[in-house]
C-alpha cells in the first residue's frame, strides 16, 4: 500500500508538541484519543480501588471496616464510575478515536472540533459526578425507583453528571458514522474495512440512538424528585416499574455499547498473531450490526422478578435468547481462524484469548438468566454480579487490555517490557477467576447480592473472591506500571513490529500529525495474511 | 461533493420557511385551543398528534429532511421504529398484568 511516502520526509510526528495548550485545544484525533485514555483509565483505577475496598468487608461475615452505609456508597460509586466513566466512554471514545481514521485511510475524524467538544463535555460530566461525591447516593448504580426518590443521598448530582456524559457520547458517535461513511480511502469499500470499524460503526449507532433514552430518564427521575411530578410514585398515579422499563431500555443497549468494541478489538488481534486470514468476514461484520439491533428488544430481561406480565416476560425470555447467536457467531469465527494458525503468543494475544474463553463463560450464563424459571432463583444474588463482571471484566477489560499492549507501540512509538506483561497478564488472569468464579457458587448457593454482610457459611468462598481480588489488583498495577516505564525508556517502536497489513501500521509510530503524507489506495481487505503475494510488497 | 450539489439545487425558498413557520404558529394555537375543551382521552391523542405533525414539519423543512439521501432517511426513522417498540414491548407488560 503507501509505504513509499513514508522515511524519505521525515514527517512530524503527532507527539511532538509540547505544554498543556498543545493538548487541551488539539483536534487531532490521535491526542482527543489519549486524553480519553489517560481519563477513563484514570477512572478505571478508582473505581477499582473502591471494589477492592467493599471487597476486604466481604472478607468476614460481620462488620469488620465499614457500616453498611458506607459499603452502599462504596459499591453505588464503583458501579457508577466503572459504567459511566470508564466503560461506555472506553475503548470507543479511546481506541475508536485513534484507530478510525487511521484504519479507514483518512487524515481526521469528520468534525475534529465536535470531537474535542466531546471530550470537553466527557470532562464536564466527570466534574459533576466528582461534585457528587460530595455526598454520594447509595442507590446502586441503577438507580431504581422508588428508593432513589426517597432516598436523603445527592442522588440528582450524579444523575446530572450522566446526563452529559450521554452528550458526549452521542455526539462521538455521530462523529465516527458521518467520518465511516464520508473519509474512507479511495477503494476501502465496506467490505474491505477492518472488523473494528464495522464494531466501532454498531457502537457508534446504539451510542446515537440509545443515550438519548436514559438521558430523558434520568430527568424524569430529577423532576419527580425535585418538582414532585408523579412519574414513578404510584401514590401519584406513576408507576415504578416504568423507570426499570426506561432504564433498561437504554442500559441493555449500553452493554454492547461497551462490548462491540472489545470483540472488534479481538477481531483484529487474532488473525495478525494467528497468522490467518480471518474466517467468516462478513458474518462478524453482520453480527456486530445484528447485535446493534437486536439489542433493544430485550431490556425486559433485568425485570422479570419486578411484577411484569407473564405474557411480556414471556416474550422478552424469546428474544433473550435470540442475542447468543450473533455472538455465538462471533465466538466460532474466532477461533475457526486460530485453527491451524501458526499462533504467536504475544501478551496482547494472551489477553485476545482470554477475551474469548472467559466472555464465553459470561455469555452463557447469560442464557441461564434468560431463562425464566432460573432467573427466579438466580436474580439478585452474587451469580449476577458474576455473569456480569465475566462479560464486563472478562470481556472487556480483557480487549482494554489486548488493544493497549497491541497499538501501544503505534500510538506512542515505544516498546513495554514483553516478559513484564506476560507476567501481569498471567496475575491478571488468575485473579480474575479466583475473584468471580466463587461468586458463581455463592449465587446458586443464595448469597443476594448488595448486602455489607453474610451468613458465615459463605465464608470460604468470599475469603477466595477476596484473595482473588489483591491478585487481580496486583496484576493490574503491574500493567500500568509496565506501561508507564515503557513511555520513558521502553525501545523505541519500528513501524510494524507484528508485520501488520492494516493501514495504521502503513505510517510511521507515532504518526505523523494529519496520519498520511498522501491518502492510500486500498487495493484489498486488510486480512490477507499467510498469501505470500500479499505481505510484502 | 456530491451531497452538496444536491442540497443546492433543491434550495428551499424563503417563502417556504415562513410558510411553515406560519403553520407551526397556527398549530401551537390549536394545542392550546383543544386543551381547554373536555374531550376525554382524546385529548391525549390530538396534543400528541399535533405535537407530531410539528415535528414533521421542522425535519421535512428547517432540517431539510425531504431533500436528503436514503441513508438520512434511515437514520431518522429508524428511532420512530424505536419508539413503537419501546411502546409496542411495554404494552405487552402493563395490558397483561394480573391485579390481584
Ligand atoms: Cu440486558
Amino acid at each position: 500500500m503507501a509505504n513509499h511516502t513514508v522515511a524519505e520526509t521525515l514527517p512530524v510526528p503527532f507527539l511532538e508538541k509540547t505544554g498543556i495548550l498543545s493538548w487541551i485545544l488539539s483536534t487531532d484525533h490521535k491526542r482527543i484519543g489519549i486524553m480519553y485514555l489517560v481519563s477513563i483509565s484514570t477512572f478505571f483505577l478508582i473505581a477499582g480501588a473502591f471494589a477492592l475496598t467493599f471487597r476486604f468487608e466481604l472478607l468476614t461475615p460481620e462488620k469488620n471496616i465499614m457500616d453498611p452505609h458506607t459499603y452502599n456508597v462504596l459499591f453505588t460509586l464503583h458501579g457508577a464510575i466503572m459504567v459511566f466513566l470508564f466503560i461506555v466512554p472506553g475503548l470507543a471514545a479511546s481506541f475508536g478515536n485513534f484507530l478510525i481514521p487511521l484504519m479507514i485511510g483518512a487524515r481526521d475524524v469528520a468534525f475534529p472540533r465536535l470531537n474535542l467538544g466531546s471530550y470537553w463535555i466527557y470532562l464536564l460530566g466527570a466534574i459533576i459526578i466528582l461534585i457528587a461525591l460530595l455526598k454520594p447516593a447509595d442507590t446502586g448504580w441503577t438507580f431504581y425507583t422508588p428508593y432513589s426518590i426517597q432516598t436523603e443521598t445527592d442522588v440528582i448530582m450524579i444523575t446530572l453528571g450522566i446526563f452529559v456524559l450521554g452528550f458526549s457520547s452521542i455526539l462521538t458517535g455521530l462523529n465516527f458514522i458521518v467520518t465511516i461513511h464520508k473519509l474512507r480511502a479511495p477503494g476501502m469499500t465496506w467490505h474491505r474495512l477492518p472488523l473494528f470499524i464495522w464494531a466501532s460503526y454498531a457502537t457508534a449507532i446504539l451510542q446515537v440512538l440509545a443515550t438519548p433514552v436514559v438521558a430523558i430518564t434520568l430527568l424524569l427521575l430529577i423532576a419527580e424528585r425535585t418538582l414532585g411530578i408523579g412519574f414513578f410514585d404510584p401514590a401519584k398515579g406513576g408507576d415504578p416499574i416504568l423507570f426499570q422499563g426506561f432504564f433498561w431500555f437504554y442500559s441493555h443497549p449500553a452493554v454492547y455499547i461497551m462490548i462491540i468494541p472489545a470483540m472488534g478489538v479481538i477481531s483484529e488481534i487474532i488473525p495478525v498473531f494467528a497468522r490467518k486470514p480471518i474466517f467468516g468476514y462478513k458474518a462478524i461484520a453482520y453480527s456486530s450490526l445484528a447485535i446493534a439491533l437486536i439489542s433493544f428488544f430485550v431490556w425486559a430481561h433485568h425485570m422479570f422478578t419486578s411484577g411484569i406480565s407473564e405474557v411480556a416476560a414471556t416474550i422478552f425470555s424469546f428474544l433473550t435468547f435470540l442475542v447468543a447467536i450473533p455472538t455465538a457467531i462471533k465466538v466460532f469465527n474466532w477461533t475457526a481462524t486460530l485453527y491451524k494458525g501458526s499462533i504467536w503468543l504475544h501478551s496482547a494475544m494472551l489477553y485476545a484469548l482470554s477475551f474469548i474463553w472467559l466472555f464465553t463463560i459470561g455469555g452463557l450464563t447469560g442464557v441461564f438468566l434468560g431463562a425464566l424459571a432460573a432467573d427466579v432463583h438466580l436474580h439478585d444474588t452474587y451469580f449476577i454480579v458474576a455473569h456480569m463482571h465475566y462479560v464486563m471484566v472478562g470481556g472487556t477489560v480483557m480487549g482494554f487490555f489486548g488493544a493497549l499492549h497491541f497499538w501501544y507501540p503505534k500510538w506512542f512509538g515505544k516498546m513495554f517490557n514483553e516478559n513484564i506483561a506476560k507476567i501481569a497478564w498471567f496475575l491478571v488472569f488468575v485473579g480474575f477467576n479466583l475473584t468471580f468464579l466463587p461468586q458463581f457458587i455463592l449465587g446458586t448457593q443464595g448469597m443476594p447480592r448488595r448486602y455489607a454482610t453474610y451468613p458465615p457459611e459463605f465464608q470460604t468462598l468470599n475469603e477466595l473472591s477476596t484473595i482473588g481480588s489483591w491478585i487481580l489488583g496486583i496484576g493490574i498495577f503491574i500493567v500500568v506500571v509496565n506501561l508507564i516505564k515503557g513511555l520513558f525508556n521502553g525501545e523505541k517502536a519500528p513501524q510494524n513490529p507484528y508485520n501488520s497489513l492494516s493501514l495504521e501500521w502503513s505510517v510511521p509510530s507515532p504518526p505523523p500529525h494529519e496520519n498520511f503524507e498522501e491518502i492510500p489506495h486500498v487495493t484489498d481487505w486488510t486480512y490477507g495474511y499467510g498469501k505470500k503475494q500479499n505481505t510484502e510488497k | 461533493m456530491e451531497v452538496k450539489a444536491h442540497a443546492e439545487q433543491h434550495h428551499i425558498g424563503i417563502k417556504v420557511y415562513f410558510l411553515v413557520w406560519f403553520a407551526l404558529t397556527v398549530l401551537t394555537g390549536v394545542t392550546v385551543w383543544v386543551s381547554y375543551i373536555d374531550f376525554g382521552l382524546l385529548n391525549i391523542v390530538i396534543a400528541l398528534t399535533v405535537a407530531s405533525v410539528k415535528a414533521a414539519l421542522v425535519a421535512l423543512f428547517f432540517m431539510h429532511l425531504r431533500h436528503e439521501d436514503k441513508v438520512t432517511w434511515i437514520f431518522a426513522l429508524y428511532p420512530l421504529g424505536l419508539l413503537a417498540l419501546l411502546i409496542g414491548l411495554t404494552i405487552s407488560d402493563v395490558f397483561y398484568r394480573v391485579t390481584p
